[in-house]
């Protein structure tokens, strides 16, 4: 039906389609929990936050592992190298999220003071490690990670843990922190009754907005300036079979920003990521609370999507090896198992965003302290 | 390959699959015991279905969630610790994966929201719909991942591709409708739901030996008495036996799990006891029923059961076959335009695989000698000890089970299952055993599968990432004291929940007063 580049396409934009998913539907449970300490004092208080998204963390934390399996079916370089290769970040990554889960469950399950305590800090572990790692690992993508391909294709990693933590990586990762907070902070303030914790979500949402529009000019001004951005040497065959040492990349300051001269449309993505924040602020400030969420919806959409923009063909460029760089060329699976995925992917998503309406319009309304001390379901 | 990583990869996919696989089956059953619970609520309307079905829904949380928190490992572990598995065979594994998130996960996670806080917001009979999904998201996730996992035990439909150097999809459909796999599925779900049916009767007759709860708990053990008596049987009856046959590896595991040195004349006897020797390659004092393993294992009078050291003499065929096609792919990465290579290679592509096993013992496959390849062929036999006695008590604790439901059901019928107290008992202390039984079977597919990551295709030890070993005792410790402390948490809980009994607050009804006076067990 589709040629194997269109295919390709299409999985290179679903890739981003699941990513914004993930960002925008757990990435304000994230937030909250990251923010949970700090907006919410007493238990009553914290209980309300962490029913504010009770109903719904499960199946928005699903966004997030079909984005791993996606990338395994669709993109099997990708999620070989990247996921060993980072290897020690994905541990923290996913200690910190299998942290979540407990602590939502198992956090009001006993009357015990020390112990609510014990598990709202694990809370917020479980949503601001997350927020932190995924985006330095962004950081490392967008700066080329040190891994080459032998000649039966298996993957070595030159590198560690801390050396993933280089300044430009730690404001990728400020910046998804300050994205994500602020997505949460505008859940909250549509989703928790009016008061005391209404009024600090909002207020850490205005700091949130700011930090997001200062740490993505920032991270911008890098790209353009910082000695940063590959350049593919050799012309990329889009019907080609999946073989990345045939592709011949060199690394060239400023090659991020090339593709915007290419394809002036794509400047949409950054200006949503900066027009998002500031609504999102307005939102905030005027009381205006839908306004406020979708616009903390669409900065989260506009910055992912300009990383994916920026980088294109790239996914995941080597930083050692000239020969090794994957790209929407050369990483994939088969015509054929992409051309399954994408019928599999058309018939699915759109039953599962069905439902996922639904199930948000059945927990539809704010949560009040008064259901909280009442409603036996709750957490 | 650094021999100390390889080792240390497995006992942590060991480690975190089992673990995992605790919690799992328990989700699978008690979400269908829910929805018959719940579908009794709806029918009749009477409140104590309600209590019954939240009591027990309570439980579920406190279970489902470790299964969702360990089950993120699993989905990304292939990727951080099976990098070039990753690789080789993504085009095909990968799909499977991605599938189930999409049809199961969102399913199953989103409608659990519902489940759990959705009691006053919709109908009885909407709710009840929710649970529903609740239990079929969870069944088809076991589906799809045992797609996956019977495609690891039989590659049906997929190719070697010199030029990506990897496995390629041929035929989904094959991949799909894997004999193996649907005979995993069904052997997997009914052990979930014997685990269930175990869980609810061992602490509904803890309630009854209490005499505490009775009305919930004769109810709730009815219930867990047909459910798992027609579960066991299915998982017995309907065993991954019927797949034994299709594959080398398959039959090396039969071979294995009989401890069958050689192949036997037809019919096969089947060995109850014995002690298997890995030196001598003999079973001593074995104890043999004739004809039973022919009768099972080829369903005929007169199919053979391959031993296991002819098995070692094709493997020593296929691997001298496969360093053919070794030679045609490294002279085809070279030039990719050579036909004869092509040609060679076609020829003799079924066995790369095996030439890959020497990688073990020499670099380049080639050198090999038909001495050392004689050797390495016996590569291919498994743990045999192990393979054996896990079967044998896995199939004896299966057929226990059988038994126990029998009993339960039988009493139940006669409605004396409240009063009988020997049985309670039983109940009580079986609880355990269907884990045992499921961790062990486990341990006999993935075990039984070595030396392959992929029968036939990829051996182990060069599916790894390329990591430190440093890098996987990190991981490993950490793994193990995360994973330790949430157990000895969840354990807490649920004896928590337990005692704290099926009633919520003080208006629900009391339970009606027992037959039992109430005292504490003795025994």
């Amino acid at each position: 039906m589709f040629d194997y580049e269109v295919l390709r396409l299409i999985w290179w934009a679903l890739m981003g389609v699941l990513l914004i998913g993930f960002a925008l539907t757990d990435g304000y449970d994230l937030g909250v929990a990251a923010l949970l300490p700090f907006v919410a004092r007493s238990d009553v208080e914290r209980r309300m936050v962490i029913n504010s998204v009770g109903p719904a963390w499960e199946g928005h934390q699903v966004w997030f592992i079909t984005g791993g399996g996606a990338i395994f079916a669709a993109w099997p370089f990708v999620y070989a190298v990247s996921f060993s290769g980072f290897y020690l970040a994905m541990f923290l990554l996913l200690a910190a999220l299998i942290l979540r889960p407990v602590g939502f469950k198992y956090r009001s399950k006993r009357p015990d003071a020390a112990w609510r305590s014990r598990w709202d800090w694990a809370l917020f572990v479980g949503g601001f490690v997350p927020a932190l790692v995924f985006g330095v690992a962004v950081g490392n993508v967008l700066l080329g990670a040190p891994f080459r391909l032998d000649s039966d294709l298996r993957s070595f990693y030159d590198g560690s843990l801390l050396g993933l933590f280089t300044p430009f990586a730690l404001l990728c990762g400020l910046l998804s922190v300050a994205m994500l907070v602020l997505h949460g902070a505008t859940w909250l303030t549509f989703k928790v009754e009016h008061g005391p914790v209404h009024d600090r979500a909002r207020g850490y949402g205005c700091i949130a907005a700011i930090a997001s529009v200062v740490l993505f000019a920032l991270g911008g001004i890098y790209v353009a300036y910082g000695d940063i951005g590959y350049h593919m040497v050799t012309l990329a065959d889009p019907l080609g079979q999946s073989n990345p040492l045939r592709t011949t990349t060199e690394q060239v300051a400023g090659a991020w920003l090339g593709n915007y001269q290419l394809y002036p449309w794509m400047v949409l993505a950054p200006v949503l990521g900066f027009a998002g924040s500031v609504l999102a602020f307005v939102g905030i400030t005027r009381g205006w609370e839908k306004t406020s969420f979708g616009g903390s919806a669409l900065a989260a959409a506009g910055i992912i999507a300009t990383v994916g923009l920026s980088m294109f063909p790239y996914i995941l460029p080597s930083s050692i090896d000239a020969h090794s760089s994957l790209t929407v060329w050369n990483a994939s699976s088969t015509a054929k198992t992409l051309g399954i995925m994408v019928f599999v992917t058309a018939v699915l998503l759109p039953i599962v965003l069905a439902y996922t309406s639904w199930a948000f319009k059945v927990m539809w309304g704010r949560v009040t302290t008064e259901e909280v001390a009442t409603n036996p379901d709750f957490y | 390959m650094d021999p100390g990583v390889i080792d240390l990869s497995r006992l942590q996919f060991a480690l975190t699959a089992l673990y995992h696989f605790l919690f799992v089956p328990l989700t699978l059953g008690l979400s269908f015991m829910l929805v018959i619970m719940e579908s009794v609520y709806v029918m009749t309307g009477r409140p104590i279905w309600r209590v019954i079905t939240r009591f027990w829904g309570r439980l579920f949380a406190i279970n489902f969630v470790l299964g969702v928190a360990t089950g993120l490992t699993m989905e990304f572990q292939f990727g951080t610790n099976w990098s070039y598995f990753s690789h080789y065979v993504g085009d095909i594994f990968g799909a499977p994966l991605a599938i189930e998130g999409l049809m199961a996960f969102f399913l199953e996670a989103t409608f659990v929201g519902l489940m759990f806080f959705g009691w006053n917001r919709m109908s009885k009979l909407a709710h009840l719909g929710v649970t529903f999904m609740v239990a079929l998201g969870t069944n088809l996730s076991a589906l799809w991942i045992l797609i996956a996992n019977g495609w690891m035990q039989n590659p049906t439909g997929a190719a070697f591709n010199p030029e990506t150097m990897r496995m390629e999809v041929t035929d989904f459909g094959a991949v799909l409708f894997n004999p193996i796999a649907q005979a995993k599925f069904v052997h997997t779900v009914s052990a979930g739901y014997v685990c269930a049916s175990v869980f609810v009767l061992g602490i509904s007759a803890l309630y009854l030996l209490r005499g505490k709860y009775v009305g919930v708990a004769k109810r709730s053990m009815t219930v867990a008495a047909a459910f798992g008596l027609a579960s066991s049987l299915s998982v017995v009856v309907l065993g991954d036996e019927s797949g034994y046959a299709l594959t080398d590896n398959q039959k090396m595991k039969l071979a294995a799990i009989e401890a069958a040195w050689h192949t036997a004349p037809a019919p096969a006897g089947i060995t109850l006891f014995g002690m298997p020797d890995t030196a001598t390659r003999t079973t001593r004092y074995a104890v043999e029923v004739p004809w039973v393993l022919g009768l099972i294992a080829t369903r005929s009078l007169d199919g053979e059961v391959t031993g296991m050291s002819e098995l070692v003499l094709k493997a020593q065929e296929r691997i001298t076959s496969g360093v053919v096609a070794y030679d045609a792919v490294e002279k085809l990465k070279v030039d990719p335009t050579n036909v004869a290579e092509r040609a060679r290679f076609e020829t003799h592509r079924r066995d790369l695989g095996y030439a890959l096993l020497l990688k073990a013992h020499v670099a380049d496959p080639r050198l090999a000698s038909p001495q050392l390849i004689a050797a390495t062929a016996w590569d291919v036999v498994p743990n045999v000890p192990l393979m054996f006695w896990s079967f044998r008590i896995m199939a004896f604790i299966g057929f226990y089970m059988i038994a126990l439901f029998a009993v339960a059901f039988l009493l139940a019928s006669l409605r004396r299952h409240d009063s009988t107290r020997w049985f309670l008992k039983l109940a009580l202390v079986s609880i355990p055993l269907p884990w045992v039984a499921i961790e062990l079977g486990w341990m006999l597919a993935e075990i039984g599968r070595q030396p392959w990551a992929i029968e036939g295709v990829l051996p182990t030890f060069l599916a790894t990432s390329s990591l430190s070993r440093a890098a996987l005792w990190t991981t490993i410790i950490g793994f193990t004291a995360l994973y330790g402390t949430l157990a000895v948490i969840e354990v807490r809980l649920m004896i928590a929940s337990i005692r704290k009994g099926p009633f919520e607050h003080a208006e629900d009804p009391q339970p009606a007063p027992g037959t039992i006076p109430a005292q504490p067990i003795t025994a």
